[in-house]
């Protein structure tokens, strides 16, 4: 592959992750968003380890990225779980209202 | 060759007055008045008597006793112990108080009959004889002190003795506190002593008593003697009463009139001056010290002898004539003629506790009336009152051949011939107050027993006299008291007559004091100057007949008998014609007013400042307070932090992650910047 | 350029342009399906990257599984969309001023630390067995007890995932086995003992009986 070094995967990986970031940060009032935003965060990181896989002949990032997706998943799972019943009790998911741990 | 003195016959003269008071005090109810009475007066009699063979021994045998009875403790290098100190001066002292204490227990039983604190009374009078005894017997200040505290405290008891009445409460508070005063000094006194001395023990201290005086205070040039001696002094001011901290003395006549003839005249208030007597060595090596003295009681003798012309309570005059008197005691001292005050000391305890008694027996005879103007005319009714009272009297003025004359002519001869700067000032004091002292010693004598019998008449309202005249019967008529009364006052009256005549030359000049009391001969020469002139106690009496003070006193007791007898209209004239000064003396020079608006007051309201200002605000409010107000202000601005809402925390992790980053990397990132 | 390096931009543009659009999707719905967009762009990128298995399998299992369960529960949760938007690009500045400061300082890291141009040239062994094949030898030779581990992680999420969200039929007889072994004949059944109540019959009633026997 000509052109392509490590660095343009990693800044892509760097990107998306910015990305999801401000993602969590602006959907105050919608929790799916924000779960769909923490699932790009893992595709970041998944990138990310793909890449060095790549770049370094190394199998293990590839193994790494396989559990990621494992543990991605489940989480996703538990989480939606989480939110019907959330919703369930509250008839909301607007993150603003789930504060009554506050100081 | 000095003989010694049995340490346990010493004892036995302290602990019997002791056990006395113990006895009548706690067991009181059970053994009845009698049983108190007779149980008190036994341990003061054995006190005296065995005072009596000490002063024997002391004075025919020159026996001596400096030691210690028992050892308290030793820290440092200072001894604390219970020791006496036996000589001429505090075997002199021990008869003085022991006689006029044995008096007035004898008639207390006649004054306070029927009084429901008796017991109490006798407690307390024999606790007092048995701190004196501490007080005159001790060698070395630490005893000196407690002695002296435990006399204040006694007195304080007794002034306050019918405590129910608020006028007693206020004198025994104004006693205690005015006396504290005076303590402190004192206190930094015995500091001061103790550290550069390093003991307690008053020979020990003598000794070294050249080294101290080259000393001085640490970081000032003033001379170490000097500030010790001052601070003493100030002691002994308010022990003595001297002018400005005798104000608690008038006020200390609310209490029964025994007391007043025991503690006020003949002995607590002589500790003031028995004390400086006894540092004569330290007090000799500082002039400033003496002159200080000096200026204190001419002050004291010539202003509060003025107070006692207008004063109108049997008891008052007395008491300002014991002020009076202190003043000259004080003047004494500081022309260092230190017998002589002593003397002066000892002849004053018998003719006041004799004139206080003899009011005492007034105050009865007239059913507890106290005014002077509501009397007059007792003479036939309370013959051996009224003619104790007139041989007190006399004595008091200073009349030839009366105790009272050898011991002020002394003074006014030992001060005449002092050096120091003030002597003149003193001088003229003195020899003013003579006639003033017998000016108002005959108004009262004339008033009481003379004249018309006023107590016939509508009572005078009396203003200084809060509610003493109200029981008694008016018109009723006077009679003479009973035996347990008179004998005292007839027996004080012998020595109030005779004791100057026979003590002169061997207190004075014979061996007596010799070892007690120093006096620096060449700087202080009162007392050669007084050797020279006294020849002999007859001599000295007809000399007396031709100085001006004599005359003086005759023209005092001239013109009060022509005011008070004769024409009593002239000084009603002349109290209206002078009457702003007749204001300011009825008002104490406006002294009382000033301690109790501008001191006392002003002490409250810094009190009062101090506790609003440093307790409540300060220390309450932003220490205490604050500081937890503060701690929930910051709390209540880091809460906001914990807002619960997951975007918030993930928002600060990021940020979190973001500075770590920043700082972990940022010698690479500065590298890359500076590319 | 070359075809790689075209498509990988292409891949990145698109990848990127949908994960925007994931976060500032109006509706939800629209959302969830850019998500599936960003996670086919990124499998395509994998492919670029020579991780085939795991490209497809992102797709079967990321797109297959998870995100339809995002959508299940989308349009399950009856939510009124039009209240979300309220506040949110007042909130963007700041939020892009965050991401980009991240972005950038993870870029500058991962860029100047690692400095590799060129990928190693593969070996003879890894290009006979292919991807799938070296992959599930490493899984399933060095890696096998992690794979247990996920294995019962998975198991636990899907316990978990039923236990959450279990509801209880409202007409189910369902019994509490220790309540009841608990429960004792005291508590059912109480004995009470009652004097009879004897009926005096009526004087006339007994006459006549006793008359007409």
């Amino acid at each position: 592959m000509t052109g392509l070094t490590l660095g343009h995967f990693l800044s892509l990986g760097a990107i998306l992750f910015a990305l999801s970031v401000i993602g969590i940060f602006l959907n105050r009032r919608n929790l799916i968003v924000m779960l769909m935003a923490i699932e790009l965060m893992l595709l970041a990181v998944n990138i990310n380890f793909i890449a060095f896989a790549y770049f370094l002949g190394d199998m293990a990032g590839q193994v790494f990225v396989f559990f990621i997706l494992t543990v991605a998943a489940a989480e996703a799972a538990i989480g939606l779980a989480i939110l019907v019943v959330l919703f369930r009790n509250r008839a909301s998911i607007a993150v603003d209202d789930i504060d009554t741990l506050k100081g | 060759m000095t003989a010694e003195l049995n340490p346990d016959l010493l004892l036995a003269i302290v602990l019997a007055p002791l056990a006395g008071a113990i006895v009548a005090g706690l067991f009181g109810r059970q053994i009845g008045t009698r049983g108190a009475h007779g149980v008190t007066i036994l341990g003061v009699a054995v006190s005296f008597v065995l005072s009596a063979l000490v002063l024997r021994d002391v004075a025919l045998h020159g026996a001596r006793f400096d030691g210690t009875v028992y050892e308290w403790m030793v820290i440092g290098g200072l001894r604390m112990e219970v020791g006496f100190l036996v000589d001429g001066l505090s075997a002199m002292m021990m008869v003085v108080v022991t006689f006029v204490s044995l008096m007035v227990h004898i008639y207390t039983i006649g004054y306070m009959a029927g009084d429901p604190g008796y017991q109490r009374f006798f407690s307390y009078i024999s606790l007092f004889t048995f701190s004196m005894l501490m007080l005159v017997m001790s060698n070395n200040f630490l005893q000196l002190f407690f002695a002296w505290e435990a006399v204040g405290l006694v007195s304080y008891l007794l002034i306050g003795f019918w405590y129910k009445r608020p006028t007693a409460v206020h004198a025994n508070l104004k006693a205690f506190l005015v006396n504290r005063v005076g303590d402190f000094g004192f206190i930094l006194g015995i500091g001061l002593l103790a550290a550069y001395a390093g003991t307690l023990h008053y020979g020990q201290t003598f000794a070294k008593a050249g080294e101290l005086a080259a000393m001085t205070l640490p970081g000032t040039d003033w001379a170490l003697l000097t500030v010790a001696c001052i601070c003493l002094f100030i002691g002994a001011m308010g022990k003595s009463a001297q002018v400005p901290l005798h104000v608690w003395l008038p006020d200390s006549m609310e209490g029964p009139t025994p007391i007043s003839a025991l503690i006020h005249a003949a002995t607590m208030v002589t500790a003031g001056i028995f004390m400086v007597a006894r540092m004569s060595p330290l007090f000799e090596l500082s002039a400033v010290a003496l002159n200080l003295i000096l200026v204190v009681g001419a002050v004291t003798a010539l202003f509060m002898g003025l107070l006692g012309i207008v004063q109108n309570d049997i008891k008052r005059v007395v008491a300002y004539s014991t002020l009076s008197q202190l003043g000259y005691m004080t003047v004494a001292l500081g022309a260092s003629a230190y017998s002589v005050a002593v003397f002066h000391l000892m002849t004053h305890a018998f003719f006041k506790a004799l004139l206080f008694l003899a009011a005492g027996s007034v105050i009865i005879g007239m059913h507890h009336a106290q005014d002077i103007r509501n009397m007059g005319g007792l003479r036939r009714y309370m013959p051996i009152t009224w003619i104790t009272a007139l041989l007190g009297s006399l004595a008091l003025i200073g009349t030839p051949l009366f105790s009272g004359y050898y011991s002020k002519e002394s003074i006014l001869i030992a001060v005449a011939a002092s050096p120091q700067p003030a002597a003149a000032f003193a001088s003229f004091a003195l020899v003013a107050g003579v006639f003033i002292t017998a000016f108002y010693t005959f108004r009262m004598y004339f008033l009481v027993f003379h004249g018309e019998e006023r107590f016939r008449l509508e009572p005078q309202p009396d203003p200084d006299d809060h509610d003493h005249g109200h029981d008694g019967h008016h018109g009723a008529t006077p009679h003479e008291s009973p035996w347990v009364v008179t004998a005292p006052l007839v027996l004080l009256a012998v020595p109030s007559v005779v004791i100057g005549y026979l003590a002169l030359e061997p207190m004075l000049f014979g061996p007596f004091l010799q070892d007690a009391i120093r006096v620096d001969a060449a700087a202080h020469p009162a007392m050669t100057v007084l050797d020279q002139k006294v020849e002999g106690p007859l001599a000295f009496a007809v000399y007396g007949l031709t100085t001006l003070p004599f005359w003086l006193a005759v023209a005092g007791v001239a013109l009060a008998y022509l005011f008070y007898v004769r024409a009593p209209q002239i000084p009603a004239a002349i109290a209206r014609a002078l009457r702003p000064l007749v204001v300011v003396l009825e008002n104490k020079y406006y002294m009382d007013w000033f301690n109790e608006h501008v001191l006392a007051a002003g002490a409250r309201a810094v009190g009062t400042g101090l506790w609003r200002g440093g307790d409540q605000a300060l220390i309450d409010g932003v220490m205490i307070d604050g500081s937890a107000r503060s701690i929930d202000r910051m709390a209540g601005v880091l809460r906001l932090l914990q807002t619960g809402r997951l975007y918030w925390y993930a928002l600060v992790m990021m940020l979190g992650i973001v500075v770590l980053m920043t700082w972990m990397l940022w010698p690479h990132l500065a590298l890359l910047l500076g590319h | 350029m070359d075809t790689t390096t075209a498509l990988f931009y292409l891949f990145s543009a698109v990848l990127l342009f949908a994960a925007f659009r994931v976060i500032t999707a109006r509706s939800t719905v629209h959302a969830a399906l850019y998500l599936v967009l960003a996670f086919f762009s990124a499998a395509c990128v994998w492919m670029l990257l020579e991780a085939e298995f795991l490209a497809l399998t992102l797709i079967l299992v990321y797109v297959g599984a998870v995100m339809v369960l995002f959508l299940f529960v989308v349009m399950m949760l009856d939510v009124h969309t039009d209240k979300f938007r309220e506040g949110f690009w007042r909130h963007f500045p700041l939020a892009g001023l965050i991401g980009a400061v991240i972005a950038l300082q993870m870029a500058l890291v991962l860029m100047t630390g690692f400095d590799l141009p060129e990928a190693p040239p593969p070996d003879a062994r890894a290009l006979e067995l292919g991807n799938t094949k070296l992959l599930g030898i490493a899984i399933y030779t060095e890696y096998l007890y992690p794979l247990q581990l996920a294995a019962a992680l998975l198991l636990l999420a899907m316990f978990a995932a039923v236990a959450l969200t279990l509801r209880r039929r409202k007409d189910s007889r369902y019994l509490d086995p220790a309540a009841q072994m608990k429960a004792r004949k005291a508590d059912r059944l109480r004995v009470v003992k009652m004097p009879p109540v004897v009926d005096q019959p009526a004087d006339g009633a007994a006459q006549a009986g006793g008359e007409q026997r």
